[in-house]
């Protein structure tokens, strides 16, 4: 046995410390910082207190009843892609071949949205849903049915939603699968002899099988949708009028468009802290399925 | 070197992984844990290893204290009771990998390499990929490579878990000479008592995270200090009855009384549990002092050469493992010799009260 | 229930099979009758685990047909067979209690409620699972989910046949004896046909009635486990049935007496029309050699001796030959030399692997 205690190791680590202190630590004390103050311009700042958050907390307010807006449409369309994707995401899995040369193509087909840049995949359904040069909103038009994303709050909200379905739901579909091929063949066979139907077999193997990638699944929808940003911005730029202004697309508004740092800072605080909070219950959830698991095993 | 376990206990969270371990394991031994599945082989062996830190206790190797130490600082090899190798690497550079990691020489690297393949009979695969291999040939490169890297401590984890019986068999057989053929502490864990048997060297029997005992394996074998060890250590599964000894009789649970002569007569009165191995209680008499037991067959099994006849007594279940073709039909009434030269008494605690002269002997 | 016949069954996995080698299972003709408990023995790669899924119907036989009673079932998918089939590894289902475990293929049956409850209760009793009815399968020990595996088979009163995938994998060697023995309870209860498949000759032998050896993919003998034992068709049988197998050497045969290098061994059959073949072996099980004082018997010299608790096995090399014998209780060895005693009605003779059967002495043989 020699002795050589290794004290190289935290200089490799270093670099990440020292990036991960410029790209978050620093930031984020200066939001903590803007969000006490205000300013008139001229960077000439004056301490606010918890000023900015009463407001913010207080829907009867102007920037209250702003925020509280943006939230619930924000929670509302995570929702509804939660409802849709991942019942969608693994009829998918449960249809993809298990065997043979479709897996490979089928797996690559599966892949190819989530490779498109997220300004891309704004920018192609841009284009694609106009009523006048879009294959989508020509058909649609001419189908009968009056359409128009850039006019219609509901045509937004609909089209921004077939787009997310689009872009995403190969992700679920793709963990799914990862969760159905992990399911011993044993296991069908035994169904197979136990004579359950198809159903049978969804609910009493593949599903329990699969609760664990679903949660990260679902987790990872949520994250992605409630911070969803680029896709819209890029779309519907928040409109018509504030229908699709969700809360990453409001704070941008506040910041960037009128400069209301301080407001902006403890919206942006409050947006984290929420979603921090969120990701801490689907943790618990997930920690205590695998308890439960190994308890189960043991 | 010289492993010492002192007062090594492991908890995650509430529970007692192990429970108060104290061992000293030389250079050069071949140590055999026998235990069910979780009664804290893996457990042990990780802490041993260094991949686990104990929650209590000291680890000392050649009298410093190690506990703590990371696996990294400490001179390990394990084999896993999975086939693990590199599949993209011959079984030539599996066996050199973590001589290849130290940074050796080419020509020691030769020479170990060599070695070990003759050791394992691994010469004509060496150009061969793993995946190749049957299970038996993938084990032997997992213990090739653990063997050339000349580590002080080998750990194997039910290394033949998952191989075929017949192979099983003919790796037992030779692992005794190859781990002979090193310096290393070898710590080999195991389900089945007759695999510790027919490896030998030393055994500690485990039982819910404590060892029971550790002694050699013959020893361990014909005198275990209490009723648990015991237990651990038989198979088929030791026969148990219990008897109340009062002046110079003793009334079984089987029913009837014998005399309370051999070893029966050693000890003082009160409850005693009696164990005693398949193969000591016959379907025949063979004349003498023997405790007749009034029994009826439940199920035979025969083997071929021999038989298990699984007799009810009351509402003990006993094993009999008797010579020959014994085609008996259930609910047969029986009559069953225990010989009395062949028991373990164990008092109301558990604990070793006496143990058959010949039984000491054998 | 059902009698399993196999006609002129074979299974190659590669398309337009030619040559023998390119069967993993070669030809085999079989009748298994109904109430049999059977085993299929023999090492990975063998064809048994082909030969299982055939007749569970996961695998369509390349040639042949299989029958159940006179029902020609070979292009019947699984759930048409009645079979039921208990895995290596205990399939459960996680969710659900151990009585709805049990219950699941009467209720995608559709059977009544009342007679699925009652069946399920017969068959806890019988397994001995009463207690647990209302607890979840996945928090089990595994002997428990192999009998739930084996209950949800049970309970359907059509089964025709149960089969085991080496059902004992997983189970620690205590637990093994008390799942074998409530196996063969089961089996003498119900009279269901039941074919056990594994590596592990005590497992093959203590189970069954007629235990398939096979190797190769083919059938090397089919027998009771006692005729396995004392009458090898096959050097393989020999070898791979008991622990440690059969002692195998080389050796010239003149009528009643074989020759081992310089020694001479009387046998109890003539074998004067031995097929002409240089390959001549000798097979006798280590039970029938014993260990001898020096100076009796072949002298042989001591390489090493295995105390395996109920008895002690040397390992000896005559002749540079290595092979197992038995040491009597009351032996005590000193030195490594020692003599060997072949039990002369235990001694069998083989003719490039197969068993030959000579002919009776008519004279005074020892």
């Amino acid at each position: 046995m020699t002795k050589t205690l290794n004290n190289k190791a935290w200089l490799l680590v270093l670099p990440v410390f020292l990036i991960v202190a410029f790209s978050a630590v620093l930031p984020l004390m200066t939001v903590v910082n803007y969000s006490v103050q205000d300013t008139f311009g001229n960077n000439q700042f004056f301490w606010n207190g918890v000023g900015w958050f009463q407001e913010l907390l207080d829907p009867s307010t102007d920037l209250g009843g702003r925020f509280f807006d943006s939230l619930w449409r924000t929670l509302l369309f995570s929702a509804i892609i939660l409802l849709i994707e991942v019942p969608l995401g693994i009829a998918v899995a449960l249809s993809m071949p298990r065997e043979g040369w479709t897996v490979a193509l089928s797996l690559v087909l599966m892949a190819l949205p989530l490779l498109i840049p997220w300004n891309v995949v704004g920018t192609i359904w841009q284009v694609f849903a106009r009523s006048d040069i879009g294959l989508l909103g020509w058909v649609v038009n001419h189908l009968g049915i009056d359409y128009n994303y850039t006019g219609d709050p509901l045509d937004a909200w609909i089209t921004i939603i077939v787009m997310d379905v689009w872009h995403w739901t190969s992700l679920v579909a793709l963990l799914c699968y990862a969760g159905l091929k992990s399911i011993p063949d044993a296991y069908y066979q035994a169904a197979r002899i136990d004579g359950a139907s198809r159903w049978a077999v969804f609910r009493t193997i593949q599903l329990p099988k699969m609760r664990r990638v679903l949660l990260i699944a679902v987790l990872l929808r949520f994250m992605d949708s409630f911070m969803i940003y680029t896709e819209p911005f890029v779309l519907t730029g928040g409109g018509p009028g504030n229908a699709t202004t969700f809360l990453s697309i409001d704070l941008v508004k506040l910041a960037l468009g009128q400069f209301d740092l301080g407001k902006a800072a403890a919206m942006s605080l409050v947006y984290n802290l929420i979603i921090l909070a969120i990701c801490w219950v689907f943790y618990t959830i997930m920690t205590n399925v695998d308890a439960q698991k190994e308890r189960a095993e043991a | 070197m010289t492993l010492v376990l002192e007062g090594v206990s492991k908890k995650v969270g509430a529970s007692v992984h192990i429970d108060d371990v104290s061992m000293t394991l030389e250079r050069g031994s071949l140590n055999v844990l026998l235990g069910a599945t979780l009664a804290g082989k893996t457990s042990l062996m990780r802490l041993m290893a260094g991949l686990d830190a104990p929650s209590g206790g000291r680890i000392l190797v050649d009298g410093r204290d190690v506990t703590g130490w990371p696996v990294q600082r400490r001179s390990v090899a394990m084999v896993y009771q999975q086939f693990i190798n590199y599949p993209s690497l011959s079984v030539y550079e599996n066996i050199a990998s973590p001589l290849r990691v130290a940074g050796l020489p080419a020509s020691e690297i030769e020479t170990r390499v060599q070695d070990a393949a003759r050791l394992l009979k691994l010469e004509p695969y060496l150009d061969r990929k793993p995946l190749n291999l049957s299970g038996g040939q993938q084990q032997r490169t997992a213990i090739a490579r653990a063997l050339v890297k000349r580590a002080d401590l080998v750990l194997l984890d039910e290394p033949l878990a998952n191989l075929d019986y017949k192979l099983r068999e003919e790796l037992r057989e030779e692992l005794p000479r190859v781990f002979a053929a090193s310096g290393a502490i070898f710590v080999y864990a195991t389900t089945e008592p007759s695999e510790a048997l027919l490896l030998g060297g030393n055994t500690a029997t485990l039982f819910e995270g404590r060892v029971t005992q550790f002694g050699t394996t013959p020893q361990v074998y014909r005198k275990p200090q209490d009723l648990v060890t015991a237990r651990v250590f038989s198979d088929p599964p030791l026969n148990t009855l219990t008897i109340r000894k009062s002046g110079g009789s003793a009334t079984l649970s089987t029913g009837g009384q014998v005399l309370a002569t051999d070893v029966l007569a050693t000890v003082p009165d009160g409850d005693y549990t009696v164990g005693f191995r398949a193969h000591h209680l016959s379907l025949v008499s063979s004349g003498g002092d023997e405790i007749t037991i009034p029994a009826s067959v439940s199920v035979a099994e025969i083997t071929g050469s021999e038989s298990y006849v699984h007799l009810d007594a009351g509402e003990h279940r006993f094993v009999s493992l008797v010579p020959g073709v014994q085609r008996l039909e259930p609910g047969l009434s029986i009559t069953a010799y225990l010989d009395p030269r062949h028991l373990f008494l164990f008092d109301p605690t558990g604990r070793l009260a006496a143990a058959s002269t010949a039984q000491k002997a054998a | 229930m059902a009698r399993i016949t196999l006609d002129h069954l074979a299974h190659a996995y590669k398309p337009n099979p030619q040559a023998p080698q390119d069967y993993a299972l070669k030809e085999i003709n079989h009748v298994w009758s109904q109430g049999g408990a059977y085993a299929l023995l023999g090492p990975s790669g063998c064809g048994k685990t082909t030969l299982l899924n055939i007749i569970s119907g996961l695998v369509r036989p390349t040639r042949g047909r299989i029958l159940f009673d006179d029902r020609d079932v070979t292009d019947l998918p699984t759930e048409a067979r009645n079979i039921a089939q208990v895995f290596q590894f205990p399939v459960v289902y996680d969710t659900m209690t151990v009585r709805e475990n049990l219950a699941f293929p009467l209720k995608n049956r559709h059977v009544p409620r009342d007679k699925t409850a009652q069946r399920v209760e017969e068959i806890a009793r019988l397994l001995d699972l009463t207690s647990v009815l209302n607890r979840k399968a996945s928090n089990l020990t595994a002997d428990m989910k192999q009998k739930i595996s084996l209950g949800r088979g049970l309970v359907r009163p059509d089964v025709a046949a149960i089969l085991f995938d080496e059902p004992l994998t997983v189970i620690d060697p205590h637990l093994k004896w008390q799942l074998r023995s409530t196996l063969k309870e089961i089996h003498r209860a119900l009279d269901i046909t039941m074919i056990y498949v594994t590596h592990d000759q005590t497992e093959a032998l203590t189970f069954a009635d007629k235990v398939v050896v096979m190797h190769d993919g083919a059938v090397v003998q089919t027998g009771t486990p006692d005729e396995l034992f004392e009458r090898p068709a096959h050097t393989f049988v020999g070898h791979f049935i008991g622990s440690p197998g059969m002692n195998i050497l080389p050796c010239r045969v003149e009528g009643a007496t074989a020759y081992l290098g310089n020694e001479s061994v009387a046998l109890q059959r003539g074998y004067r029309s031995l097929p002409g073949t240089d390959r001549i072996e000798l097979g006798i099980r280590p039970e029938f050699v014993r260990l001898q004082p020096k100076g009796t018997g072949l002298p042989v010299r001591i390489r090493r001796i295995d105390d395996i608790g109920r008895a002690r096995i040397a390992r000896v090399e005559m002749n540079g030959r290595v092979l197992a014998a038995s040491v009597p209780e009351n032996l005590s060895v000193s030195g490594d030399e020692a003599g060997l005693h072949l039990d002369p009605h235990h001694i069998h003779i083989y003719a490039d692997g197969h068993l030959v059967a000579g002919e009776a002495l008519g004279g005074h043989a020892t």
